[in-house]
């Protein structure tokens, strides 16, 4: 058959019009448009039972309720515990994140031990019984030779009960080396020390914040997690309504300043000068409250010695040593300023003065934290209601007394490797150094909890190279951070969320509180709860040792601890000191003079400028800088978290740098240009954010970023502050005072 | 009878946000991404990958050191109603996968009807809308959190806040199963306004003179965003701060909020 033109088109247009017309293309579009909806590798979240648990959020010292829940056996959601006595209800961006912290990928899932060079990351699963016996081995080895004194053991916790289980451990194994994490809280507790009597281990500092009605923030970052993040950013809430007014001193427009009525910015590193610069306004214009300086305070007109010769006292000091004139010179601030801030401050109904920069992580300068507190004696709200008082420590019932041993008593005598005369204040900045120099003795074995120094502590090279002279490390963490994966072994805890445990104190609280951690979560992994693994170790070291810490398990130890108050624990999830009247108004003060000294004959709040690192060569300031949405300490961000740091911190994976306009150009600077940035301490590729809200000649970078241990979604990011800046020791407490380090930068 | 019923039942979700109040923190967007199983990646530096139905802007008043000033300010999509319920977005899906609900006022989203042309994100004038560029993944084990009322999104569709509407259905059952016909003002909460540790986001039916909302949204200082356009949005903002209210819509220098009606 011949097919012709006409045929072909009536074949053509017979065949389309047959298949429009079946089933055909109708079937085969809805197939294709179900085959392009098909995603089987899209996960199904499974249904089941919704239940609600509370705890408490251990992440940070300022421990909120939380309400966790769950679908079945699955953590599903973090919330705030309404009605718990610190948050009410609310929640931080960490606590909401913590969930990725309990699924996290890089979780240690069973005690491992290192096999090749340290730092390489290779690992050989253990038991827990090998893991236990061959810690215990060598520490039993190390104390056979009399070195019980060269183990050191670091935590991150705060004075709740595992840390004290571990200083127990050390003292009856013999060692004197316990390190806590030193912060602000350790300077309040010195200043309390000083000029209110307090004693070193029963106290912490309670502020009235709620009944403030003038906050004079010297840098705290009320906003940026500073104390108990939610229950600070409650209470600036509730100040707008009772018009409290919040004054912000700091170089750069941080979320604090921002949201605060005034924002100041001074000369980075003189907020004690301009601390006593506001006294001198407020003594040479009799502003101050003479009935507390009058009555229950000494030190203030003069002091006497020990030779019995009458020194100057507080108010001479200050009247003849930092007139506003002066202040204004080492400040930048115009003297008018000065005087106005005074009188206002003064004027208030119930002002305080606050220390501690950005979130308080870092211990600061001794002359700060003493004007600052004088400051607040000077208005007389020591004790009083909208003030700052000591609060004693909540009573724990004694734990037996640790059976006397020859070897634990001559090793605890021995001096502490980082020269401090208690672990209440213990200089873990200079344990570095120690360590490198060998004196007074080398250090033959570190237990690190809950911490993680190598990337938290300052100046990290010499750091990592303390590390490697340290024969035997043993990290119990959880995660493979940047200490765990330096360690010989590890040891891992369980995740918050799985352990049973107290968190007292919250940092920046009124009132001391008791929360009680519930494990909501049956283990994921074959991980141990660190009590139980102190417990298990004092057992290995046997003799008086496993006589001291005698517990069958952790809980049971810690039913013994918390005493009656377990029952109100259980049943709520807190405790609350029923008797406690705070603040008491108490004008009694445990000094010799038995009042508040502004002075003594051993000291007398002053400004020494904490020194600066580096010379003229380089020609900018770099100042550390905390946002609410990096967690800096010893826990990572989350991935949640890091997502939502702005571009303007970190973009395209690195960090940048906070510079002013002005400084930019006159370094011929451009946003988002590509800089190295130098520091006498070491140096990082960065890029430049201009930004309007920081002293020119000022540079910032925020810390807790850069960590280069963990997984993929937390390590690679941005650069670690504490790669650029060295710790300065105070000369009074020996403490890292360092607030900045100069620095330069040069196109890349 | 129907029409009757409607007019009785007819909700307007939104939100009142007090800029005074919100301190930039953040949470609201983790406790979004924590209740609706929104997806992230290694890397989410680049903003424009970066999916966030809650976003917290930064904004500055453009003036030199030390007056600089910097105001925080939330934004959930806007859920405009338009013009009888004609949005910017609803009024461009050709697939009807984007709805605007008359009932509770919420614009919807259903992702397996779009198909990712993106039109409403051309549309869209607050970038509320975020598309899928690639396959949510979890790293092993994450998936575990995942929360079920919500269901999970694939590459290649649009996604947005749908102020908890999850939230309003379980609130419903509640109320149903409670014998009550009407939900009460704390049983329908948005993730969000939940989390706020400030307290600065309220939520409730704009309609109903008992929710806090009403009161709050007739405040003096409450505005909404680029008001001009038309596009009605239901979530309004306060601030006692004048460079902050003029900062909600392109003003020219001698017009300002106070100007226009």
């Amino acid at each position: 058959m011949k097919i012709d033109r006409r045929s072909f088109l009536s074949l053509g247009i017979g065949a389309a019009a047959g298949t429009a017309l079946s089933p055909l293309p109708w079937k085969l579009m809805d197939d294709v448009s179900i085959w392009t909806q098909n995603w089987p590798w899209t996960p199904v979240p499974a249904a089941g039972e919704s239940t609600y648990v509370n705890s408490v959020c251990t992440l940070c010292p300022g421990s909120c309720g939380i309400t966790v829940r769950k679908v079945d056996d699955r953590g599903v959601k973090i919330e705030g515990m309404k009605g718990h006595p610190v948050n009410q209800g609310g929640i931080c961006m960490l606590g909401l994140a913590g969930l990725q912290l309990l699924y996290a990928p890089d979780r240690i899932k069973t005690p491992l031990k290192r096999s090749g060079k340290r730092g390489d990351g290779n690992w050989i699963s253990i038991t827990w019984d090998q893991a236990i016996s061959e810690v215990a081995g060598k520490l039993k080895e190390l104390r056979a030779n009399g070195q019980a004194h060269t183990v050191a053991g670091i935590t991150g916790s705060g004075p709740n009960t595992v840390s004290r289980l571990f200083k127990r451990l050390l003292t009856a194994f013999g060692s004197p080396n316990f390190f806590t994490t030193p912060s602000m809280d350790s300077s309040y507790r010195l200043a309390l020390q000083m000029m209110n009597g307090a004693p070193p281990d029963a106290i912490t500092p309670g502020f009235d914040l709620e009944n403030a009605d003038f906050i004079l923030s010297f840098g705290s970052g009320l906003l940026d997690g500073w104390g108990s993040p939610v229950h600070m950013f409650r209470t600036n809430t509730a100040w707008r309504k009772t018009q409290a007014r919040v004054i912000q001193i700091e170089p750069r427009l941080s979320r604090t300043a921002a949201k605060a009525d005034r924002w100041i910015a001074i000369t980075p590193g003189s907020e004690a000068a301009l601390a006593l610069g506001i006294a001198h306004v407020l003594i040479s214009e009799s502003l101050y409250r003479k009935e507390f300086v009058d009555n229950y305070t000494s030190g203030f007109e003069g002091v006497v010695n020990a030779t019995g010769e009458l020194q100057k006292g507080f108010k001479q000091h200050v009247l003849e040593k930092f007139s506003p004139k002066t202040v204004s010179e080492l400040t930048g601030l115009d003297p008018a300023a000065i005087i106005l801030l005074a009188r206002e401050f003064a004027k208030a109904k119930a002002p305080i003065a606050l220390f501690g920069k950005g979130q308080g992580k870092q211990p600061g300068s001794m002359d700060e934290a003493l004007s600052i507190h004088a400051l607040n004696a000077l208005v007389g709200v020591i004790n009083q209601k909208g003030g700052i008082y000591a609060l004693p420590a909540p009573d724990y019932p004694g734990w037996p007394a640790i059976p006397p041993d020859p070897i634990a008593d001559s090793g605890v005598k021995q001096p502490r490797i980082d020269g401090a005369s208690s672990d209440a204040f213990s200089r873990l900045n200079q344990l570095p150094s120690a360590v490198l120099s060998g004196k007074p003795y080398p250090l033959n074995a570190l237990l690190v909890m809950e911490a993680n120094p190598l990337y938290t502590m300052p100046d990290s090279k010499s750091v990592q190279e303390a590390f490697d002279k340290i024969p035997f490390v043993v990290s119990f963490s959880s995660f493979m951070d940047e200490t765990a994966r330096n360690a010989d072994l590890i040891l891992p805890n369980h995740v918050y969320l799985e352990r049973h445990e107290d968190a007292p104190l919250p940092e920046g609280f009124s009132r001391p509180v008791i929360s009680l951690s519930k494990a909501v979560f049956k283990p994921l992994y074959k991980t141990q709860h660190v009590g139980d693994t102190l417990i298990l170790l004092a057992k290995g070291l046997g003799s008086s040792i496993a006589e001291a810490l005698s517990w069958k398990d952790f809980d049971t130890c810690l039913k013994q601890a918390m005493g009656d108050k377990m029952d109100t624990l259980q049943k709520t999830g807190y405790w609350t000191d029923p008797n406690a009247v705070f603040p008491d108004g108490k004008m009694t003060f445990a000094t010799p003079s038995g009042k508040f000294e502004f002075a003594s004959s051993a000291f007398c709040p002053g400004f020494t400028p904490v020194k600066i690192e580096g010379d003229a060569t380089y020609p900018l300031v770099l100042i550390p800088c905390d946002t609410m949405r990096l967690a800096s300490g010893d826990t990572a961000n989350p991935p949640f978290d890091t997502k939502i740091v702005e571009e303007t911190i970190l973009l395209h994976q690195a960090s940048l740098i906070e510079i002013n306009p002005k400084t930019a150009l006159s370094q011929g600077l451009s946003e988002n240009d590509r800089v190295l940035l130098q520091t006498p301490r070491g140096q990082a590729n960065v890029l430049v954010h201009l930004e309007e809200g920081i002293m020119p000649g000022v540079i910032a970078l925020p810390r807790g970023l850069g960590h280069t241990a963990y997984d993929d979604y937390i390590a690679g990011k941005g650069v670690n502050l504490n790669r650029l800046m060295g710790p300065v020791a105070d000369p009074l407490s020996g403490l890292d005072a360092a607030w900045g380090i100069k620095a330069k930068l040069s196109k890349a | 009878m129907k029409s009757e019923q409607n007019q009785e039942n007819t909700k307007k979700f939104g939100m009142v946000i007090d800029l005074d109040v919100c301190t930039g923190c953040g949470s609201c967007m983790v406790a979004c991404m924590a209740e609706n199983n929104v997806p992230f990646r290694k890397d989410e530096s680049d903003k424009l990958k970066s999916i966030t139905w809650m976003r917290v802007y930064k904004l500055t008043n453009g003036k030199p050191y030390p007056e600089t000033d910097i105001c925080y300010l939330p934004r959930p999509c806007q859920h405009c109603e338009g013009h009888e319920g004609h949005s910017p977005c609803v009024s461009v899906c050709p697939a009807t996968a984007t709805d605007y609900d008359m009932q509770t006022g919420i614009v919807s989203q259903i992702y397996t009807r779009c198909f990712g042309c993106r039109y409403c994100m051309a549309a869209c004038p607050y970038h509320a809308r975020y598309f899928n560029w690639y396959d949510p993944v979890w790293p092993k084990g994450m998936e575990k959190y995942l929360n079920p009322d919500v269901s999970v999104r694939m590459r290649g569709v649009v996604e947005k806040c749908s102020l908890c509407i999850h939230r309003y259905q379980a609130a419903k059952n509640k109320a149903f199963m409670e014998g009550k016909t009407e939900i009460e003002e704390g049983d329908y909460q948005t993730a969000c306004t939940q989390a706020c540790p400030a307290g600065a986001i309220t939520f409730g039916d704009l309609n109903n003179p008992s929710h806090a909302v009403y009161k709050l949204k007739q405040q003096p200082h409450a505005f909404r965003l680029l008001e001009r356009l038309g596009a009605n949005p239901k979530i309004y903002y306060v601030s006692s701060r004048e460079w902050v209210r003029r900062a909600g819509d392109n003003y020219l220098k001698n017009e300002g909020p106070a100007k226009i009606g």
